[in-house]
C-alpha cells in the first residue's frame, strides 16, 4: 500500500515540474541514554539503555509553494528493546493549495487540541508509545485531507485508510503494563480489521480572543482496550481495537496573561458512551525578577466519567506545572509538572529541559517519577520505572 | 547679562518639553512617516540575525518574513525560522492592531501544533536577540504619544529628533528618542530608555534602499545594548514588494504549511 502511494507521489512530482524549488533535506541524529532508578517490577525487564534515533525531512515545492512534496522518515535503534527499535514514515505527502481550499494526499501528521497535560481531542494519528509515554509522539497516518477556508472558519475533511497499531514495549522493555502487550495479535471489532477506512471532520475558527474547534471522528479507536490471555503460563494482553464515534470540542480563550483551555470528548463504541475532559489555564509572568526569564504556571483538571473503569489513569486528577523560558541565545527551557490523582493520591512527576549548544547541537533532559502509586491505579505497572534520560541531538 | 543668557538657555531647553506645539509637531512627523510607508501592499524579505555577546561569541538566526498591509488596522505578518536548525520550520503569525492587544499564533513543527499565544510579552527578547517583540512588530502611529525635540545633523542629512512614549503600560520602555531623516521621513537612529529611564539600547539603521520609488528599507539594523554589551545585527536581503500575497496567506492553515 505504502509503496504504491510512494510511486504515485513520485509520479505526480515529476509530472508537475515547473517553477520548482530545489529539494532540501534537513533533520537530526540523536543519541539517548536512559537510566532507571529502581529494579524493574519483572526480572525480565532491562536496566539502563542507550539508543540512537534519526529523522530526516525532504521538502520540495513548485509554483511558489502552491504544490509541495514532503518525505519524513524516522528510525530508532534501541540497545535493549527490539520493539522500541523501529522505522516509521512520519510523512510522505503531496499538497496542492488553491484559493480557498487545499488537498493533502499521502502519509501525514495532524494535531488537534489546546491543553498540555493530555491530548484527548487529538485522534488522527496513532501514538508511537515506545517513543514516549507522554503520548505526543505519533506514527504517520495515510490520509486524504481536504481543507476549505471560509469567512466562518476552516473545515477539514479526512479519509483515513490503513489503520496503524499502537506501538508497545516488548516483554523485556520498561514502562510497560505488568503483563506485556502482544502486538502481533491485535483484534478488531470491525470485520474489515486494519482495512477499515476511518473518516473525520473538523471545523475550527478564531474570533477575537477565542479559538474554537469542533470535530467528529468515526472509525477504529487509536486507543485499544485489552483482553488478558494465558500464553505458555504467562499472562499477555491482546489489544482490541473497537470501532468508535468521538465528538469533541476544544476551546481556548486568550485573555491577556491568561490562557483558558478546555478539551471535551464524548465517545461511543467502547462499552457505554462516556465523556472525558481536560480544563484549566496557563498564566504567564514575563521577565520575572527583572531578568529575561518568563514563567508560566499551568493548572489543569483531568476528568473521565467512567471513574475507576477508565482506560486512562487520569479520571479525577489535577495537573500542576511550571514552564521556564530563559530567553537566552541557547533557548534554554524547563517544564516541570505533577499529576495527582485526587482519589488515591498517586503522583506522576516529570521534568523536561533543553538547551542548544552552538548552532547545531541540542541537549534534552527528561525525567519521570512515579510515587505513592495506589495498587488499584493503572499506573501501578510503572511504579518501579522512575527514569531520567539525556539526549544529545545534532541537527543538519 | 549672565542672567539673561541663563534665561534664554532655560527657555530654549524647557519649552519643547511642555508646549502643545511640540506634541503636535511630533505627531505630525509620525503621521507623515506612516503616510509615506502606506500603500506597499505586501512584502517578503529574508533576515539574518547575528547575535554577539560581551565576549564576542556569535550565533546566527535565519528568518523569512511576509507582511501584508491591512487598511484601517495594523499589518499581518508571518515569520518563518530556518536557523538555528533545531527550530527550523517554526513559524509565527501575528495580527497587529492599532488598538487593543495583537493576535499571535505559533506553529511547532515537531508536534504539528498551532498554539495561540499571549501577546502581552512585548518587552521579551525575540529569539534571544537584543530586539524585543515590540521593536520588531508593526509600528502604528497610535502606539505612542509624541514630542518634537529639535533638529540635529545626522550624517550628511538633517534629522528631526522626536521623543515617543509607548501608550501600552506593558512596554519595556519609558520613552524612545528617534532621529528621523527630514527629507525622507525614515528613522536613522533610536535610543531606548528602560523603565528606570536609563539608556538601555541604541538602534542604528544603515544602508537604506528605496523600493518602488517610495518605500525605504534599511539593509542593516544594528542594536546595541548598553547595559549588557550584547549586540544584534539584522541583515535584510531579497526584499520584494507586491508579490501577490493575500489574507489567505496569513491564516492558521497557511501557518501550518509555512516554509
Amino acid at each position: 500500500m505504502w509503496l504504491r502511494v510512494l510511486f504515485i507521489l513520485v509520479f505526480i512530482n515529476h509530472s508537475t515540474l515547473g517553477s520548482a524549488s530545489d529539494g532540501e533535506w534537513s533533520g537530526y541524529i540523536a543519541a539517548e541514554w536512559r537510566t532507571f532508578f529502581e529494579s524493574p517490577t519483572d526480572v525480565a525487564q532491562h536496566g539502563d539503555t542507550t539508543s540512537l534515533s534519526a529523522q530526516a525531512e525532504y521538502y520540495r515545492e513548485w509554483e511558489g509553494g502552491k504544490k509541495s512534496f514532503r518525505f519524513t522518515p524516522f528510525v530508532r535503534i534501541d540497545g535493549r528493546d527490539s520493539q522500541r527499535s523501529h522505522f516509521d514514515i512520519r510523512e510522505l505527502n503531496w499538497t496542492s493549495v488553491h484559493d480557498d481550499w487545499e488537498l493533502t494526499a499521502g502519509i501525514g501528521k495532524v494535531f488537534w487540541g489546546v491543553t498540555e497535560s493530555q491530548h484527548l481531542v487529538d485522534i488522527i494519528n496513532q501514538t508511537d508509545l515506545v517513543e514516549s509515554t507522554d503520548g505526543e509522539e505519533k506514527l504517520g497516518q495515510l490520509m486524504l485531507k481536504l481543507s476549505f477556508t471560509r469567512d466562518w472558519g476552516d473545515v477539514d475533511l479526512f479519509l483515513l485508510p490503513g489503520f496503524r497499531e499502537r506501538t508497545f514495549p516488548s516483554r523485556i522493555g520498561r514502562l510497560r503494563s505488568i503483563a506485556a502487550v502482544d502486538v502481533g495479535h491485535a483484534e478488531y471489532a470491525s470485520s474489515q480489521g486494519q482495512d477499515h477506512i476511518d473518516a473525520a471532520v473538523r471545523w475550527s475558527t478564531s474570533f477575537g480572543d477565542w479559538d474554537v474547534g469542533v470535530s467528529h471522528f468515526s472509525g477504529t479507536s487509536r486507543e485499544p482496550r485489552f483482553r488478558p490471555e494465558l500464553n505458555g503460563g504467562r499472562t499477555i494482553l491482546i489489544p482490541i481495537y473497537e470501532t468508535i464515534d468521538q465528538s469533541s470540542l476544544d476551546l481556548q480563550a486568550t485573555k491577556d496573561d491568561w490562557l483558558w483551555k478546555l478539551e471535551l470528548i464524548s465517545r461511543s463504541g467502547q462499552g457505554d458512551r462516556y465523556t472525558a475532559a481536560t480544563a484549566g489555564f496557563e498564566y504567564s509572568l514575563y521577565g520575572i525578577f527583572e531578568s529575561s526569564v518568563d514563567l508560566g504556571i499551568i493548572a489543569e483538571y483531568l476528568y473521565d466519567d467512567r471513574k475507576e473503569a477508565a482506560s486512562t489513569p487520569f479520571e479525577d486528577d489535577l495537573f500542576l506545572g511550571a514552564r521556564l523560558a530563559i530567553n537566552d541565545e541557547a533557548s534554554s527551557e524547563l517544564l516541570a509538572g505533577m499529576i495527582v490523582d485526587l482519589d488515591n493520591n498517586s503522583r506522576v512527576m516529570s521534568v523536561e529541559a533543553s538547551r542548544r549548544i552552538g548552532d547545531n547541537w541540542k541537549i534534552n533532559l527528561e525525567a519521570r517519577f512515579f510515587s505513592n502509586i495506589d495498587n488499584k491505579d493503572s499506573l501501578v505497572s510503572f511504579e518501579n520505572d522512575d527514569f531520567m534520560q539525556l539526549e544529545l541531538a545534532w541537527y543538519f | 547679562m549672565k542672567l539673561i543668557s541663563l534665561l534664554v538657555v532655560s527657555v530654549l531647553f524647557s519649552s519643547p518639553f511642555v508646549s502643545a506645539d511640540s506634541e503636535k509637531k511630533g505627531l505630525a512627523i509620525a503621521v507623515e512617516i506612516d503616510k509615506r510607508d502606506t500603500g506597499f501592499g505586501d512584502t517578503t524579505a529574508n533576515m539574518t540575525m547575528l547575535l554577539k555577546n560581551r565576549h564576542g561569541q556569535e550565533s546566527t538566526r535565519y528568518i523569512r518574513l511576509r507582511t501584508l498591509e491591512v487598511k484601517g488596522d495594523g499589518d499581518k505578518s508571518m515569520s518563518i525560522f530556518d536557523r538555528p536548525r533545531d527550530v527550523k520550520g517554526t513559524a509565527f503569525l501575528s495580527y497587529t492592531h492599532k488598538q487593543g492587544s495583537d493576535d499571535q499564533w505559533l506553529y511547532l513543527p515537531a508536534l504539528k501544533r498551532v498554539k495561540r499565544i499571549s501577546s502581552r510579552n512585548k518587552s521579551g527578547s525575540f529569539m534571544g536577540s537584543e530586539f524585543a517583540y515590540e521593536d520588531i512588530s508593526s509600528q502604528e502611529v497610535e502606539k505612542y504619544t509624541y514630542k518634537y525635540l529639535k533638529d540635529e545633523a545626522c550624517g550628511v542629512d538633517t534629522c528631526f529628533v522626536i521623543e515617543r512614549d509607548p501608550v501600552d503600560e506593558l512596554s519595556g520602555y519609558t520613552r524612545q528618542v528617534a532621529w528621523i531623516n527630514k527629507k525622507e521621513y525614515r528613522p536613522e537612529k533610536i535610543d531606548f530608555y528602560d523603565r528606570k529611564n536609563t539608556l538601555l539600547k541604541t538602534l542604528t539603521y544603515r544602508d537604506y534602499q528605496q523600493y518602488r520609488g517610495q518605500f525605504w528599507r534599511a539593509n542593516e539594523m544594528f542594536m546595541e545594548n548598553h547595559q549588557t554589551g550584547k549586540t544584534t545585527l539584522l541583515k535584510w536581503s531579497n526584499y520584494k514588494f507586491g508579490t501577490g500575497l493575500s489574507a489567505r496567506d496569513f491564516n492558521k492553515n497557511s501557518l501550518k504549511r509555512a516554509r
